[in-house]
């Protein structure tokens, strides 16, 4: 039973195919409005989300299928100490699919060898959130056309951040791809994923500490929270915290088409003052988002025989 | 220094010096009623120096730890007196239940009877990562 837990289970071929469905729902929803009837989803949330949830959730209505869910670790049989893997054998007996979020690293990788119908990954920990750099690469095709010749900057902490090493390891299988990668010293992406991810392609990047020097020659902006909690010292989360907040001011040496991006949600690293302007992408990055969950949705259900 | 010569038995010849004690315990020899000699920062003419694990008895030995500890090892098995093999063993792909996951948010942490697997993602490097988390394993 296929599952998809991380990116790299995904082939280029299928990335592309997932971008070109889900491109083919946005111009004829209508087409789509029964491809799941009678077909359930469970959603299985075991800690907070606003948007994966409800971006999974709509995705599945648009379908035409409908939606089951647990409300939260405390209201399940998780609560009373069951194992990911009795509950996903559970839950295969109701649903046709599943989308987890859990906050044990690992989690969806159990879930996809339990369960008898395909597991989504919605978010493990700090491990991986693949529909979200989904999002982000049909964000990247639908603003700027395709991929070939963009220079990416990925801008705030490259550390722990998942969604960008999950970005950068989709982003390294483009070809002619350049990244800027902007970051504190301490929250610089680890040598492992720049080795796999770049170093291993030979692909074009440079490290730099200071946004407002090269922001005119990206073409996109991916920006990513600086969290306090990652500091060891708070004098340093307190130099460090606003270099990397995006201002009108900071865009005025940018490129007229630079696509800001953001994973979401933001605490303060993009001025609201931003929204404005037409180079913010990262609400339409939201909306782009379910069309891929869609598109994966029913590649899994028909790849599984469901449809 | 000597050690008696064993009738039944295995003898783990050189191990890169300082690895000896690490092997010992991870093959669970720490656990056995068995006779075990460890010889550490032996001469070797060709390794310089190297250590040794002698164990007298039939015992049933994961012998992947060995090719993870020491894929240069050589294992001597050796039956009514004699050397009945000798061998290496190669980096095992795929160590079960040998290394715990220090990630405490790891789902391995948590999830009734799951295997501590690990998987080995660059034998260039020696590099094995936990395959529910993908935590880097410590070194050697």
């Amino acid at each position: 039973m296929r599952s998809i837990i991380d990116i790299p289970d995904l082939s280029l071929a299928e990335l592309d195919a997932l971008m070109d469905r889900a491109e083919d729902i946005i111009a004829r929803p209508d087409d789509y409005a029964d491809a799941c009837r009678r077909k359930k989803l469970a959603t299985l949330f075991f800690e907070p989300s606003t948007r994966t949830r409800l971006s999974f959730e709509a995705a599945m209505y648009e379908l035409g299928g409908q939606v089951i869910s647990v409300a939260g670790a405390d209201a399940s049989s998780v609560a009373k100490g069951e194992s990911i893997a009795d509950t996903v054998k559970t839950v295969s007996c109701y649903a046709d699919i599943i989308a987890m979020r859990h906050p044990k690293e690992g989690a969806a990788r159990v879930a996809s060898m339990n369960a008898s119908i395909p597991v989504i990954n919605a978010g493990d920990g700090g491990h991986a959130h693949p529909t979200q750099t989904l999002a982000d690469l049909l964000t990247i095709r639908r603003e700027k056309g395709g991929f070939s010749g963009l220079t990416v900057g990925l801008c705030g902490d490259l550390k722990f951040g998942r969604t960008v090493h999950s970005l950068l390891n989709a982003l390294s299988r483009y070809e002619n791809m350049r990244f800027v990668l902007i970051s504190p010293e301490e929250l610089k992406v680890p040598s492992y994923v720049k080795s796999e991810a770049l170093k291993k392609k030979n692909i074009p990047y440079t490290q730099e500490t200071d946004l407002e020097r090269v922001i005119g020659d990206l073409d996109i902006l991916y920006m990513t929270r600086v969290q306090r909690e990652r500091f060891f010292n708070e004098e340093d989360y307190l130099r460090l915290k606003d270099s990397y907040i995006l201002t009108p001011e900071k865009l005025k040496k940018a490129k007229k088409d630079l696509c800001v991006m953001h994973p979401l949600p933001r605490v303060n690293e993009i001025s609201v003052a931003v929204d404005q302007d037409p180079r913010a992408c990262y609400f339409r990055q939201v909306l782009y988002g379910k069309f891929m969950r869609e598109a994966l949705i029913l590649m899994l259900l028909k790849e599984a025989g469901t449809l | 220094m000597t050690v008696d010569s064993i009738h039944n038995g295995i003898v783990i010849d050189h191990i890169a010096a300082g690895c000896g004690m690490k092997l010992y315990h991870l093959l669970g020899l720490d656990h056995t009623e068995a006779s075990v000699a460890i010889m550490m920062n032996v001469t070797s003419h060709r390794m310089g120096r190297k250590d040794i694990i002698k164990i007298d008895g039939d015992l049933p030995l994961n012998f992947d730890v060995i090719g993870y500890v020491d894929p240069d090892a050589t294992v001597n098995i050796i039956q009514d007196g004699r050397l009945k093999e000798k061998k290496r063993v190669p980096m095992p792909t795929r160590l079960e239940n040998v290394l715990r996951c220090k990630n405490p948010r790891c789902i391995s942490t948590t999830e009734q009877e799951l295997p501590q697997v690990f998987l080995l993602t660059d034998a260039g490097t020696k590099e094995y990562r936990c395959a529910w988390c993908e935590t880097r394993a410590a070194g050697i």
